[in-house]
């Protein structure tokens, strides 16, 4: 048997400082939103002449008072990622771009993808991303308060928030984009989490009920070890299939897989050490649980 | 737990067939009607234009004021009562009356039966509103009454994108209205929108009106450009006709010039005053004006009082289609914009459908590698029931014609990921019942009844998110809830129907074998 009860307190803090480092990179550095939520353009462009390169495309952009804008490769050599502000939104904008890039590089080079969001829209998008996700943060706090005492909702969706703020943090320290299949991503992060906790805490109620003369620190051990192999090899299987995402499933997937793989892994870890450790420093015992089954 | 009636094996024998059937439509074509049902492909799969239009209804709703300032002065004229200073300001209509005849003028506007003002009993609500401000009355729309003008606006503006789109010539456009100004326009296999994009973007206000180079035109002159903007004219200010005259406009061949003409006809009202104004200027330029801009300026050379005639010139045959198309549209005074668009060329949907599949492919191996390895027959057990999963998730997505979008298909993936986690449950907890249990039967039966609270749990809460997904999140992502969600029943059945199923046979075969698994 692994002694996780020995680290807890080591954990806890070391999830205390991942939480407030998290919050504060979110505050003052912010996240890198995509033009889903912030508005404009986004051109993903294939050239087929070694010619255009990220350097003179962003010459050719900047000439064309675009306002900001960041050109950037997109996985091969040939393909790039091209995205501006387009304050007017100007319908023909693209148009006016095809033409000028013509002129220095004829034909070869293809718009393969093409997004423009206007202002208002991308206000609504992120309006409904911060709606759903609260929701389902709501939704999951209903649904463990029918399930469980609230000592363990609590330790539930303190695991979820730690889960979903350091899976931020994370996005909001590499700058890495935030666009409508981040928000899925967290989504199903929260179901994860959620999942994983539930595994174990309905273990540990179990054990609550077999066994009365085992301190919470000693039973949430037990409880975490003999559901162990379960949460390692679901775990496992889950980040088998994220990473065949992450590196097969081409370049629009990576943001939304590599969500998913920090999720799974911060959601498994906030499991053991947030869920549990909650219910051991509300000293549940199995009063607790006893009381609850009277009432019901 | 473990035992199955013959029946039940039955059951979940057809059905899994059922489904493996179902699903392999997609690969193979079958030949009778029954069963043409297909997985859709997504915008972002297939390649095509996503487009969000906003409707414009401030123009609507001025053009309506400015029709109504004559109404209320026609209409209280024969009631003898006189309408002074009538102005429109802000979206208000303000006049004045004697105070004498300020309680009847309020009378006909809050009467339930006005025919001035229409009354919808469902809404207990007038389509205007009247206020005594105490220097004058105003009248503006009501609640009700604006959302019934935009609701029309969108009705018209839905008929006129939808002609448009069709006249470019698409495949299966998906146009929906979205709330009560908006409308999605989806163009799978669209590699270029630019066409339908700046046809969309026209404001069909479409007026007929005289050129003159008579500057004592009493109705006043202005001059206009020409749809190059190289060209200019003069153009009277006084509208023969406009829009909403305009009955249809088509791009003709002309049999005896063999040139492309358009022609259309018009309502009776316009067919009357074109008669009239043609037969006093023939020989004269008709300004066919849209937004400001000329677009066609023929010369009368006959009078029209038929109510048809026809615009020869110079015309291709595209651009006599699109002028037709422009004219058909003149009724709809309401600019769209394009709030939102989407493309993706063909080639980027199919690179990521290839991405996709072997993604999907290699998570699949590697799942069922790790498995196998970490639980030898039972991990095959959970193989067979994995491929049949997929199946019957692929199987439901075709039943219900979903449609599957690059995220959609990680979602695959992930179901994939996350199947296994029912039957890990069940075989953790059959290995620690196995512990203090000597009987595999029991031991078995003790593991599938006490993980099932856990199952139940995790599967929930996936449900859940899936299914907030599902409901705000659009485009791709609502794909990705779509995979999500399914991908959650069809793993209870596999795991509670076909992979018990197989376990109860293994173990009942070897049910005195020692450590089982």
């Amino acid at each position: 048997m692994i002694a996780f009860n020995k680290y807890y307190n080591h954990f806890n803090l070391l999830s205390s400082i991942l939480i407030v480092v998290s919050l504060l990179l979110l505050i003052f550095k912010g996240l890198n939103f995509g033009i889903d939520f912030k508005g404009g353009t986004l051109i993903e462009l294939r050239a087929s002449d070694s010619k255009i390169n990220v350097s003179s495309l962003r010459d050719r952009f900047n000439q064309m008072d675009l306002g900001d804008v960041s050109v950037k490769k997109f996985g091969n050599d040939t393909d790039f990622l091209v995205k501006f502000e387009n304050k007017d939104n100007k319908n023909n904008i693209i148009e006016e771009i095809k033409t000028n890039l013509d002129k220095s590089f004829g034909n070869n080079y293809d718009f393969r993808r093409v997004e423009n969001v206007g202002p208002k829209v991308s206000a609504e998008l992120l309006k409904s991303g911060v709606i759903a996700i609260s929701l389902s943060l709501a939704l999951m706090l209903i649904y463990i308060w029918i399930r469980f005492e609230w000592q363990f909702s609590l330790g539930a969706i303190l695991a979820l928030f730690h889960d979903v703020i350091v899976t931020l943090g994370v996005f909001s320290l590499f700058s890495l984009e935030i666009n409508l299949s981040i928000i899925a991503a967290v989504l199903t992060i929260v179901g994860y989490s959620m999942n994983d906790t539930v595994v174990i805490f309905d273990r540990v109620r179990e054990n609550l009920r077999k066994y009365s003369d085992i301190k919470i620190f000693e039973l949430t051990n037990i409880s975490i070890n003999e559901t162990l192999s379960r949460t390692i090899i679901t775990s496992a299987t889950t980040l088998l299939a994220l990473l065949a995402i992450y590196f097969f499933g081409g370049e629009i997937l990576k943001g939304f897989s590599l969500a998913m793989i920090l999720g799974v892994v911060f959601g498994t870890y906030s499991s053991i050490y947030i869920a549990n450790t909650v219910l051991v420093r509300l000293r549940v015992s199995q009063k607790t649980v006893l009381r609850e089954d009277d009432q019901k | 737990m473990l035992y199955f009636s013959k029946f039940r094996i039955l059951f979940i024998t057809l059905f899994s067939v059922l489904f493996i059937l179902i699903a392999s439509s997609n690969l193979f074509k079958f030949d009778d009607n029954f069963f043409d049902k297909k997985i859709n492909l997504g915008l972002d799969l297939q390649g095509g234009s996503y487009l969000l239009l906003e409707i414009d209804n401030e123009p609507v709703i001025e053009q309506k004021l400015q029709n109504l300032t004559t109404t209320i002065r026609n209409y209280f004229k024969e009631k003898n009562i006189k309408i002074n200073n009538i102005k429109i300001d802000n979206q208000n209509i303000f006049f004045n009356v004697i105070d004498n005849d300020k309680q009847s003028v309020l009378d006909v506007f809050q009467d339930e039966n006005s025919d001035l003002n229409p009354y919808y009993p469902r809404f207990k609500s007038h389509q205007l509103e009247i206020e005594d401000t105490g220097l004058n009355l105003k009248v503006n729309f009501s609640r009700q009454g604006l959302i019934k003008l935009k609701t029309s606006s969108q009705d018209q503006a839905i008929e006129i994108v939808r002609r448009r789109v069709d006249e470019v010539g698409t495949n299966e456009p998906n146009i929906l209205k979205r709330g009560n100004n908006r409308i999605l326009v989806e163009l799978p296999g669209l590699d270029d929108p630019m066409r339908v994009k700046s046809l969309l973007g026209k404001t069909a206000n479409l007026t007929f009106r005289f050129v003159t180079n008579d500057q004592g035109d009493r109705f006043g002159v202005e001059k206009l450009k020409f749809e190059n903007d190289l060209e200019e004219a003069m153009v009277s200010k006084r509208i023969i006709i406009s829009g909403e005259n305009l009955l249809d406009a088509q791009p003709k061949m002309d049999t005896q010039t063999n040139q492309t003409i358009v022609s259309f006809t018009l309502d009776r009202v316009g067919a009357k005053r074109f008669g009239k104004a043609t037969s006093t200027g023939i020989g004269k330029q008709l300004a066919i004006v849209l937004d400001g801009k000329i677009i066609s300026a023929p010369v009368v050379r006959d009078t029209i009082a038929s109510g048809s005639g026809q615009i020869s010139g110079g015309f291709t045959f595209q651009t006599a289609t699109d002028l037709a198309l422009l004219l058909r549209s003149g009724a709809l005074p309401a600019p769209l914009e394009i709030i939102e668009e989407r493309t993706v060329g063909p080639d980027l949907g199919q690179d990521s459908i290839n991405a996709g599949m072997i993604a999907l492919a290699i998570g699949f191996m590697l799942v069922i590698i790790f498995m196998f390895v970490k639980y030898k027959i039972f991990g095959l057990i959970t193989n067979v029931t994995l491929i049949v999963n997929l199946f019957i998730l692929l199987g439901v997505l075709t039943l219900f014609e979903a449609t599957l979008t690059l995220p959609g298909i990680a979602g695959i993936i992930l179901t994939v990921g996350m199947a296994v986690d029912a039957n890990v449950l069940i075989f953790e907890r059959i290995k620690e019942e196995l512990k203090d249990e000597t009987n595999n039967i029991l031991a078995f039966d003790g593991g599938y009844t006490k993980s099932r609270t856990a199952i139940l749990d995790a599967n929930i809460t996936t449900l859940l998110a899936a299914i907030i997904l599902f409901f705000m999140g659009s485009g791709p992502v609502k794909g990705f809830a779509v995979t999500l969600g399914v991908g959650i029943f069809t793993t209870l059945f596999s795991v509670y129907f076909i992979a018990r199923l197989f376990t109860s046979i293994y173990v009942s075969r070897n049910k005195d074998k020692e450590k089982l698994i």
